[in-house]
């Protein structure tokens, strides 16, 4: 019975250094010595660094940038990821499906300075052929971002398109309806699930980036990740737990609602029925 | 056409269902993607092939053409092979590309070693218990990868958490150095990469079929053999795509080595930085990334065929 122990175990051991991490950031955000690891019991728990964090206009300027390259990214990402699962999961065997399915899936391992350099390389040749894309900022940030994380929503779209058998798309179409119908009214809602934890997933996967924004980025279009690791580079600094925490938070909070939400889905979805069994 | 009346062996209505939807709309839909992933994903390594054999100009951008004009009417191909001569003469290349493999490796089997007894008790946990451990897995995974990978500075520095608690309970009594060792690269890519190890195995884990376990248990089987002889060759493949997944980004990481490391041994994805953004040495740098991609072919595809093996299994 050996194994009954082990494997709960692992998982609590496992769970806890999961979460250690991040809770020292939060606990450590609220301390007011600026040296990171003591506590300054007299003068803690103190706002001090969330002050200092919401008072550095370059911080600031940097999350606006991030946030704006994120959004653009999660819907582009999810346009085309979805498209990319799509045609992988239903539209059965035609020419360079092999070609598609590998290179939709590379980018999950690709190491990022990798995709990094060579999107680089990519935008300065092509400005230097055909003048676009004009220097690099925030254009060119995006399209690299769109091109890692489709492959993360395609991942998600085809392995939700594949739980599912494709009889109802069928039976649709037998009863006469036309593919554009079907996608719409069948497909579309089956992944719509899929398709919005893969727009969140994007927008995180281009909110976190740092090496590949490196690589593609220009004068004036530094995102949050660029500004926080010049700033860790040179040290601890106590107002990055500040950042910390406040990420975290809003997750936690985003992912409770979320959750909420969800079941208030699956209530209204199950309520009329039931009442509908009353009657 | 010609190549879809080969396929006689498939059912008519398949064929029939297959023929009609391929109209522009399902054209549109296969080529927007497929040229989106050419064109910036596909098409960048040939570029980054063609400046590995240019060399360095102090200019913008900073590499030679590869052709240029001689004369009126000649046309000249220079191929400079002396980048990937100096990467091979070169012992700072060839150790930090055997250090990287290393440091990849051993963390891909620390990952495993403490997923998979993770993702093994999360798949035979209750259904309520499972989605609140899931959960808890892929949270840290949703903040930010940077910030927590910088919780460890704090951690594991000199005068860390990690040594206080130590020096407060008097296990030791000198602070252990963790930052910038072998060890504190360890941590940090476990640390960062155990949710690409867990879920995969989860995903294996959760659908076996727990009857095999008690036929097994039936016939006399110990626990142990079972384990042994049933659920660890069923979990191979969740076992494989979970390591490719930790350790081919692991081989070309930049962020954990350069906040935790040694600073007297880099990896390759610090040495191609370095060149890049330090020495603006474009057309090394490009090499550099191009022995990486011929060294990590193998892995991708296997990964590849892996997944795609995985994803098309549910389909009819």
């Amino acid at each position: 019975m050996k194994r009954g122990v082990l494997a709960p175990l692992a998982l609590a051991v496992g769970l806890v250094f999961l979460y250690v991490p991040i809770v020292s950031m939060i606990v450590f955000s609220f301390n007011a010595s600026r040296l990171v690891t003591v506590w300054d019991a007299a003068n803690s728990p103190t706002l001090h660094w969330y002050r200092e964090l919401f008072g550095n206009e370059q911080m600031l300027d940097a999350a606006w940038v991030s946030l704006r390259i994120a959004a653009m990214t999660a819907s582009g990402a999810v346009v085309l990821g979805t498209l990319a699962g799509l045609t992988l999961a239903r539209f059965g065997p035609f020419r360079g499906r092999t070609l598609l399915s590998g290179l939709a899936t590379a980018p999950l391992v690709m190491p990022e300075v990798i995709t990094g350099l060579s999107l680089l390389l990519l935008f300065v040749s092509l400005e230097q052929l055909i003048g676009w894309p004009q220097g690099r900022g925030i254009l060119t940030v995006t399209l690299a971002h769109v091109t890692f994380s489709m492959a993360y929503v395609s991942v998600i779209v085809q392995s939700r398109l594949a739980g599912h058998d494709e009889s109802l798309e069928e039976a649709a179409m037998d009863l006469g309806a036309r593919p554009l119908t079907v996608f719409f009214r069948i497909t579309l809602p089956l992944i719509l699930p899929a398709i919005a934890s893969g727009w969140l997933l994007a927008f995180t996967l281009s909110w976190d980036d740092l090496v590949i924004s490196q690589f593609v980025a220009g004068p004036g279009s530094s995102t949050l990740p660029m500004v926080v690791f010049s700033k860790v580079r040179l040290g601890v600094s106590p107002d990055v737990n500040a950042l910390a925490t406040l990420l975290v938070s809003v997750v936690a909070l985003g992912i409770i609602a979320g959750t909420l939400w969800m079941r208030h889905l699956s209530a209204a979805r199950t309520l009329p029925q039931q009442e509908d069994d009353r009657t | 056409m010609s190549g879809e009346a080969g396929k006689g062996a498939m059912p008519a209505r398949a064929d029939r269902r297959r023929r009609t939807r391929r109209g522009h709309g399902a054209r549109l839909a296969i080529a927007a993607p497929y040229l989106w992933l050419l064109l910036f994903f596909a098409v960048p390594f040939l570029f980054v092939l063609k400046i590995s054999f240019s060399s360095v100009l102090v200019a913008m951008p900073p590499y030679a053409p590869l052709i240029e004009w001689v004369g009126n009417q000649s046309l000249a191909i220079r191929l400079n092979v002396a980048n990937y001569l100096f990467l091979f003469t070169d012992d700072l290349y060839i150790s930090s590309w055997l250090y990287s493999l290393k440091v990849a490796a051993v963390s891909t089997v620390g990952c495993l070693l403490l997923g998979y007894p993770m993702a093994y008790a999360i798949a035979r946990s209750s259904p309520a218990w499972r989605s609140l451990f899931l959960l808890l897995i892929i949270l840290p995974f949703w903040t930010s990868f940077l910030l927590r990978v910088y919780a460890w500075i704090g951690l594991l520095k000199n005068n860390g958490l990690i040594n206080n608690a130590l020096l407060a309970l008097g296990i030791i009594d000198q602070p252990i150095t963790m930052m910038q060792t072998d060890f504190a690269v360890y941590v940090g890519i476990i640390y960062s990469y155990l949710p690409f190890m867990i879920l995969p195995l989860y995903a294996n884990l959760e659908k076996h079929d727990l009857l095999l376990l008690e036929a097994a248990k039936d016939l006399g089987a110990r626990p142990r053999t079972a384990f042994l002889r049933i659920t660890l060759p069923l979990s191979l493949p969740g076992i494989v795509a979970g390591s490719l997944l930790v350790f081919i980004p692991a081989v070309g990481e930049f962020v954990i080595p350069s906040l935790l490391g040694r600073t007297d041994q880099l990896m390759i994805g610090r040495v191609l930085w370095d060149e890049f953004f330090a020495n603006r040495d474009w057309p090394v740098a490009s090499a550099v990334a191009i022995i990486m991609l011929l060294l990590l072919v193998v892995p991708i595809t296997i990964f590849q065929r892996l997944e795609s093996r995985e994803l098309g299994g549910g389909r009819r």
